[in-house]
């Protein structure tokens, strides 16, 4: 079992990329769950969307052989970086609006 | 035992990104997390070049670490009151957060580890720019341009929401 192991190790393949991707993706979601900082969830956001980039990229490269996968990362990386400027945006106005950036503490629409 | 220079790499990156990236999740400081963010980037990055995407590596410097990293931590710098005093965060669930997500994890792992993917014996040109430039302006036209019309609507957005000024 060990050795077996052992061998596995030795030789990375699409399922070392794939399981590093599923503990990227776990932490990412464990900072989205506990963090009260909204950016530290967006910075959990990040970390989830780099997980999914990895296994696209992976699957690219042993599965299909082609780039589908790397064009559908680079689409991921555009819409990230979409999605992050306008979080941005909304976090500063919310802590303009209510001095505070904890996503516990804000529950209302308007003040 | 001998490990050639693709093994010894992967796990170099490995480390890197997820050691850099359990820095993010688990530091109580939020611009150590912030940091440390930029190497669990760069360790991807790493890993991309490893998986013969020279472009998207290049991509993922560019934009993650010199974009998407730098406004976070404007982001960051912002909305801390005082910078040395209140740049802590809590944390808040973390018991049954850490239920969730080791459940989480161990599923994924289980079904990445005993699911036969298919393998397929091509592998992607060497070099991807030139073919990703193509595949762009013909196969994903469409989406292409839609991802412009995105982008511009967001960053005009961004703008519009960020700058608007108080009504007295």
């Amino acid at each position: 079992m060990l050795e077996q192991i052992l061998h596995w190790l030795k030789a990375p393949g699409l399922n070392h990329f794939l399981i590093l991707s599923a503990l990227l993706f776990s932490m990412g979601v464990y900072a989205i769950l506990t963090r009260r900082n909204a950016i530290m969830v967006l910075m959990g956001i990040e970390l989830v969307l780099n997980a999914a980039n990895i296994n696209f990229i992976a699957f690219s490269r042993y599965s299909t052989g082609t780039l589908d996968g790397q064009i559908v990362a680079i689409f991921v990386i555009i819409l990230a970086a979409a999605e992050v400027a306008i979080a941005l945006a909304i976090v500063l106005n919310i802590y303009q609006t209510f001095n505070t950036v904890n996503v516990d503490e804000i529950n209302q629409l308007k003040d | 035992m001998t490990l050639d220079m693709f093994t010894i790499i992967f796990y170099v990156f490995a480390v890197i990104t997820l050691g850099a990236s359990a820095i993010v999740v688990f530091s109580r400081n939020i611009v150590h997390s912030a940091f440390a963010l930029l190497f669990a980037f760069f360790g991807v990055a790493g890993l991309y070049v490893l998986l013969m995407a020279d472009f998207l590596a290049i991509t993922q410097l560019m934009i993650y670490v010199g974009g998407i990293l730098v406004l976070l931590i404007f982001g960051v710098m912002l909305t801390q009151r005082q910078i040395d005093v209140d740049i802590r965060t809590g944390t808040f669930q973390v018991f049954p957060a850490l239920v969730i997500v080791s459940a989480l994890a161990g599923t994924l792992v289980g079904m990445f580890w005993v699911t036969n993917w298919k393998i397929s014996p091509t592998s992607p040109p060497e070099t991807t720019a030139s073919k990703i430039g193509e595949l762009l302006l013909t196969n994903y036209l469409l989406p292409f341009e839609v991802a412009s019309v995105v982008l511009l609507v967001a960053l005009i957005g961004a703008a519009m929401i960020a700058r608007r000024e108080k009504r007295a």
